[in-house]
């Protein structure tokens, strides 16, 4: 069966490792904070300007002052930091945070992605999505295999304007494990139930296959 | 020391004029200078380009100037929870300008910091580098970005001085320090303002050197964009 939202956020929750400092995209990328292993230690770092993000307040307990970049009230845990947007920019640029992990609208089998803009139609911008891509060395995406109308989100090239080029290194969807690789997508793992042939079928970029694919473990 | 306190919104924004350019600090709501936006809408200038990061929603923060026509152009990383600017833009009214949010941070730091432009990858190979110089460092390539500057800069503080040093509360804080940096004028409001040699030195996080006005705001409202709680069990 192909996994759903929480699914994709509990196999990318075991990407994490000890010491790292994550960043989180909106969305889907946002719920793996709530499936961190045991005994493995993260922090979390929200680019409008914290580092330890903690979970949601009580209700009642919200503060205007304390967001994230989703701009959903938030808390912060024991050692905690704020700064300022240059300084945030400047742990990302700097390679400083280990994992991104983020949504995508497309990506193409060299690894661009697409996830800020469909002309004419929705344009909100990139927020800081640009300076995340173009930085992180570990970038995870995050996302559907398909889109609403069952097409291809794995493609040969992007349609949409890109977000970055050749910086993906490993996306997980709702059908599969994938590593880009100069060849193009690397089966990795397929989903619980779902067969190699279903995640050919919804992928148009080239798809490597090599032996026995396993299915995912979470 | 030099004394910054102003006493009146009217003066804090004095000399403010149609077609001038504006930074505004915040990250979505949270850390808006509301009040000096409030006066900026009922001051009727209009032309104006404004640098933020966001556009605030329909009917607050800088939602307001839109509402009245009052921006020509937003230098923007992120614009979506406004319909009515997305109205303006894509009916041709409004222009906007997206760029990458850490390279917009680093061009208003670097305007008020004397950078006039840097090299980022952020934008490499995507339509945020047409035009741009492209040089590579260290096998990768990078973008030239130009410094912002801007006529004013209004900035949201938690706390401050009279001799407009600033502390900032939680993740109000985003874009302030750096536009502080930038505005030729620089306005900042803040909930709470102290005599000068209150606040501890070592704690302040915008040095009053960048601010020439400071005054005392009022009736906060704080609005909050995405209510998010968990409930006790």
């Amino acid at each position: 069966m192909a996994l759903d939202k929480i699914g994709i956020a509990k196999r990318i929750a075991l990407e994490l490792k000890d010491g790292y400092y994550v960043n989180l995209g909106i969305g889907i990328p946002t719920l793996v904070a709530n499936y961190i292993p045991e005994g493995i230690n993260v922090e979390f770092q929200s680019e409008n300007g914290v580092l330890g993000m903690g979970a949601f307040p009580f209700d009642g307990e919200e503060d205007a002052d304390l967001i994230n970049a989703g701009k959903q009230t938030i808390t912060t845990l024991d050692g905690a930091v704020f700064f300022d947007s240059a300084n945030s920019f400047a742990m990302i640029r700097g390679k400083h945070v280990q994992l991104t992990v983020l949504g995508a609208m497309e990506v193409s089998e060299q690894g661009d992605i697409a996830n800020w803009k469909i002309p004419g139609k929705m344009v909100k911008g990139m927020g800081g999505a640009m300076d995340l891509v173009a930085s992180a060395d570990n970038i995870i995406v995050a996302m559907m295999h398909t889109n609403k109308a069952g097409e291809s989100k794995l493609l040969k090239s992007c349609s949409l304007p890109l977000t970055g080029v050749k910086c993906v290194k490993k996306i997980v969807t709702n059908l599969a494990v994938l590593e880009v690789t100069n060849e193009g997508f690397k089966l990795l793992e397929r989903a619980p139930g779902v067969s190699v042939e279903e995640v050919q079928n919804a992928t148009l970029g080239e798809l490597i296959i090599e032996g026995d694919i396993p299915e995912m473990n979470p | 020391m030099i004394k910054k306190e102003v006493k009146s919104i009217d003066e804090a924004i004095k000399g403010v004029q149609s077609n001038m350019t504006f930074m505004l600090g915040g990250f979505g709501l949270c850390g808006i200078p509301e009040n000096c936006i409030e006066a900026l809408s009922n001051s009727g200038i209009n032309g104006l380009t404004c640098i933020s990061n966001n556009a605030g929603v329909d009917n607050f923060g800088l939602g307001l100037l839109l509402q009245k026509r009052q921006i020509k152009k937003m230098i923007s990383s992120y614009v979506g929870e406004n319909a009515e600017f997305e109205r303006q833009m894509l009916s041709g009214e409004l222009e906007v300008d997206l760029i990458p949010q850490g390279s917009l941070a680093e061009r208003c730091r670097a305007g008020g910091a004397g950078i006039p432009a840097f090299y980022t990858p952020a934008g490499y190979g995507t339509e945020v580098a047409e035009g741009k110089e492209v040089r590579e460092f260290n096998g990768q390539p990078h973008i030239l970005e130009s410094a912002l500057e801007a006529d004013f800069a209004f900035v949201k503080a938690w706390k401050g001085d009279t001799a407009g040093n600033l502390i900032y509360k939680g993740t109000a804080r985003n874009f302030n320090p750096m536009m502080a940096m930038a505005g030729k004028i620089t306005v900042a409001e803040v909930e709470h303002i102290v005599p000068a040699g209150e606040l501890d030195p070592a704690s302040i996080h915008t040095p009053g050197i960048f601010v020439q006005r400071i005054i005392q705001g009022s009736n906060y409202e704080k609005r909050i964009e995405q209510r998010t709680v968990r409930t006790k069990d």
